[in-house]
């Protein structure tokens, strides 16, 4: 057994991960990054669109500052979200900016004079100041009151992950891809690092550290749906679920994206909406701006996916054998901003759906895209119930986002966060010593071993890895979506428990050597069942509507009963999480109020929670 | 009724002793916009789940499934059938070390790379929090991107006459990545500091010019116009070179 040391263990090399590494490493400190991929691949990669930051440099930003940033994130998050946290994130995203522009990404930059934009399929004119010329400019987002999302041509992520890796060369970070965190190590009360399964030969190895930070990303492989990669498959939060002290927070807040495309439910970024482009029902009218006078298109993304999926319900959908969607129609933007801005969306159109986005219109529809819900953290990244366990970016709910994130944030909120916490790791780490129970790593790594051993011979049953998780993607789908009911929710439920039972059965047809995904299916689908059912229980038990929780029989939301997070923890050996509640925030900057889009009725609070205690 | 798909696809897991290389043939009923991707997932999960390939993004941004489909280095999640024979043969990319069947491991080729030609900005300036980003002009800014815009799938090396003869030939992919950093003014790297990076025939005088490179590049860089462009810039540096001696 091969075991490997660093004072700083960070499971995942997107861009949250790899920025703390970063942050660790310059404050001294040897680090390790895993990650089941070659980090360039990290699903950060494949974020089109940008990173919100209040420069206000272009000429549709001007007068955006930190506060407007916040107030937006806020109201997006339909006052779920932690205002502290919200503000730390919109006062540190410029400096980010800036940092990362040092660091080599090329952002977009301001051209100074005269320029066209689309907004609901109409041409205007812009003038961008020549004092401006050369800073990093910005475009519109959905849910934001100014253009303030920093973003190179349609690849910022992609962009941005090539600095971020490039920067880790730089600092020799060790960074290994083909690892797969299978276990944390810990003892209750305190992570010594993890259990780690080598996806090149099938080895396991221990990687002890006196930090580790979980930024795996998103769950949205758990749906049927989705436009996440299939690495975001859940596996991080499997393991601190493992744990049964490790929490989940806000398991219910799942993102629906307008726009995935049918089939095959890939993203087309929501700067196309941002540049212009429209939504069209079956008549190829549009329809948005009926339900939102406002901000038609650009409603946040829970507010128009649920009105999508309404306009669907009454027939204006577009029938198709892969069910029923909408069009999204970017031909009025030109083929010169098609080729150059919205070049990604351009090649998606041609080789996946054989259009051509000039003459065509896209086939799109809601699809899981995001996870509010993620592990628990306090401001500092520091887990619920683990010493020495971390988390950040989309794997976690540090709680900038609340019910509902706007565009554009959550990837600034991978390097902004990324920045924060791991300043508050090397923090943690300054003169922090541990001692490394030699039985406890022996028992975790025992333990994996046996379970591995069980897949392979088969020791618990023969039910197949695949078919297991194709039943929860589809209990998901019908009972956890866009809209939620009682009903459904406690059908679903049902389902869970049984499909739960299954996979504890589930035994390998292959023999599990070597880069065997199979046995690496089999590893984490108990944990992704687990995932499912925090959903779904979380969701069952939140009788109001706020953001991308939807209750059909609760349309309300309702600031008395439910202005407060959810917790979840699956005890050892439970059959069913634990839920509680917490304060969604101390600090009420803006107190909760009406988000100007979304409509809906308010139960107003009584008084606000954490304020007056 | 549906085509009828028949893949020949090779096997080989190293880690499996009773595993010997070989090719495998699997017949799939075709479906609507199938793609390799859709294809490659139901042949594990419906007939052989010790099939070993990497796909991750599936949608043409991750560079991760990059294979020999039909004798050409591609992504096989853009991979339509419909645009295929029935008869389709699938071999892992050459060059980069087997990992099991239809993946090889060009994560650890493109680390040994960044390493090689410190894949970074090289500055003197210390990054200042108080100050207003430096300026750049949005052209250069996007010429910049237009080179970054590489996903490291590996086609380019699988594709190329020298890399295929040599070990050490660093590659198309290796050499736009320092045409990236050339054209980024924030880098102050000179012309001969690059030439030691590049100035041998393990880097741009290895270059036969063969441009299957771009020819395969799924991200159609402009790979032919970078490469002759380093070997202008660095033969010039070569002559001011010799000419100081």
């Amino acid at each position: 057994m091969q075991t490997f040391y660093s004072d700083l263990l960070v499971i995942g090399a997107g861009l949250s991960g790899e920025r703390i590494a970063v942050q660790a490493a310059e404050a001294g400190f040897s680090v390790i990054v895993l990650s089941i991929v070659p980090a360039r691949r990290s699903h950060s990669s494949a974020a089109q669109g940008g990173m919100q930051a209040a420069l206000g440099n272009c000429a549709m930003g001007k007068g955006d500052c930190p506060d407007v940033h916040f107030a937006d994130t806020v109201k997006g998050s339909d006052w779920g979200c932690d205002q502290e946290v919200a503000r730390l994130f919109a006062d540190t995203a410029p400096i980010e900016m800036r940092r990362l522009a040092h660091w080599g990404v090329p952002w977009n930059r301001v051209v100074p004079g005269k320029s066209h934009y689309f907004k609901g399929g109409e041409k205007f004119e812009k003038v961008e100041e020549a004092d401006k010329e050369g800073l990093i400019t910005a475009r519109s987002f959905g849910g934001t009151a100014k253009w303030r999302t920093c973003y190179t041509s349609d690849g910022t992520g992609h962009a941005v992950m090539c600095t971020m890796d490039n920067r880790c060369a730089e600092l020799g970070i060790d960074v290994r891809d083909r690892t797969e965190a299978i276990a944390l190590i810990h003892d209750g009360s305190q992570c010594f690092g993890a259990v780690v399964r080598c996806l090149r030969t099938g080895e396991l190895h221990t990687y002890l550290a006196k930090a580790t930070a979980i930024c795996t990303g998103g769950f949205g492989r758990i749906y049927k749906a989705t436009t996440n990669a299939v690495i975001c498959d859940g596996g991080g939060h499997a393991i601190a679920m493992d744990t049964g002290v490790a929490v989940l927070g806000n398991p219910e807040a799942i993102q629906f994206h307008p726009t995935g495309i049918v089939p095959t439910d890939i993203l087309v970024t929501e700067g196309c909406r941002g540049d212009g482009g429209t939504l069209l029902d079956a008549n190829k009218e549009r329809f948005m701006h009926i339900y939102e006078p406002d901000k038609a298109e650009l409603a946040s993304r829970d507010v128009v996916s649920r009105w999508m999926t309404h306009h669907m319900r009454q027939g204006k959908g577009v029938h198709s054998p892969y069910g029923e969607h909408l069009y999204l129609d970017i031909r009025h933007l030109g083929d010169k901003h098609i080729s150059t801005k919205l070049r990604e969306v351009d090649d998606i159109c041609k080789h996946f759906l054989g259009i051509d986005a000039r003459t065509q219109l896209i086939p799109v529809r809601p699809t899981q895209h995001y996870t509010m819900a993620g592990v628990r953290t306090d401001k500092d990244g520091a887990a619920y119930g683990l010493k020495g366990l971390f988390s950040a970016g989309e794997a976690a709910c540090w709680d900038m986002h609340g019910f509902n994130r706007l565009g554009g944030n959550s990837l600034a909120e991978t390097v902004v966060a990324g920045g924060i916490i791991g300043k508050k790791v090397a923090e943690f780490l300054q003169g922090f010593e541990v001692s490394f129970s030699t039985a406890l790593v022996r028992d975790a790594v025992t333990k994996q071993q046996a379970r591995i051993d069980a897949f392979i011979k088969g020791t618990n049953g023969s039910e197949n890895v695949y078919r297991v998780r194709e039943a929860l993607q589809d209990a998901l789908m019908d009972g956890c979506f866009v809209f939620r009911n009682g009903p459904d929710l406690e059908a679903c439920v049902k389902r869970l428990q049984e499909i739960y039972a299954r996979s504890q059965k589930v035994g390998l047809k292959s023999n599990g050597l070597g880069a065997n995904h199979e046995l690496a299916a089999a590893l984490k689908i108990q944990g992704q069942v687990k995932l499912g059912m925090c959903i779904a229980v979380a969701a069952l038990a939140r009788t109001e509507s706020r953001g991308s929780h939807a209750r059909e029989d609760y349309p309300e939301r309702n600031d008395r009963d439910w202005l407060k997070r959810t917790l979840a923890v699956w005890p050892e050996g439970a059959d069913m999480p634990v839920l509680s509640y917490e304060h969604p925030s101390r600090v009420w900057e803006i107190p909760p109020g009406d988000r100007g889009y979304g409509g809906g009725t308010i139960i107003p609070a009584e008084k606000l929670p954490g304020k007056d205690d | 009724m549906a085509r009828l798909l028949k893949f020949n696809i090779f096997r080989y897991n190293p880690q499996d002793e009773n595993s010997t290389p070989r090719m495998q043939e699997f017949v799939l009923e075709e479906t609507v916009n199938m793609t390799l991707f859709i294809a490659l997932n139901r042949l594990r999960e419906e007939q052989d789940p010790s099939l070993i390939f990497d796909f991750c993004c599936r949608a043409g941004i991750c560079g991760a499934c990059a294979m020999v489909i039909n004798g050409r280095p591609g992504l096989a999640c853009q991979t339509k059938t419909a645009d295929m024979d029935p008869d389709i043969t699938l071999l892992p990319l050459p060059v980069y070390k087997l990992i099991g069947d239809l993946s090889v491991d060009t994560g650890a080729w493109f680390r040994a790379m960044y390493q090689k030609t410190e894949s970074w900005v090289h500055t003197t300036k210390v990054f200042d929090p108080t100050q207003l980003e430096e300026r750049m002009d949005n052209a250069v800014a996007e010429q910049i991107y237009e080179l970054e815009r590489c996903v490291e799938c590996g086609c380019c090396v699988a594709a190329c006459g020298t890399a295929r003869m040599r070990d050490d030939f660093m590659g198309a992919a290796a050499l736009n990545r320092v045409a990236r950093f050339v054209v980024d003014p924030r880098d102050e790297r000179t012309d001969k500091e690059y030439f030691e990076v590049i100035g041998t025939d393990e880097g741009i005088f290895g270059c036969m010019g063969l441009l299957a490179c771009e020819d395969v590049c799924p991200k159609q860089l402009p790979l032919q116009n970078q490469l002759g462009f380093l070997r202008r810039k660095m033969g010039i540096t070569a002559l001011k070179q010799l000419f100081r001696k």
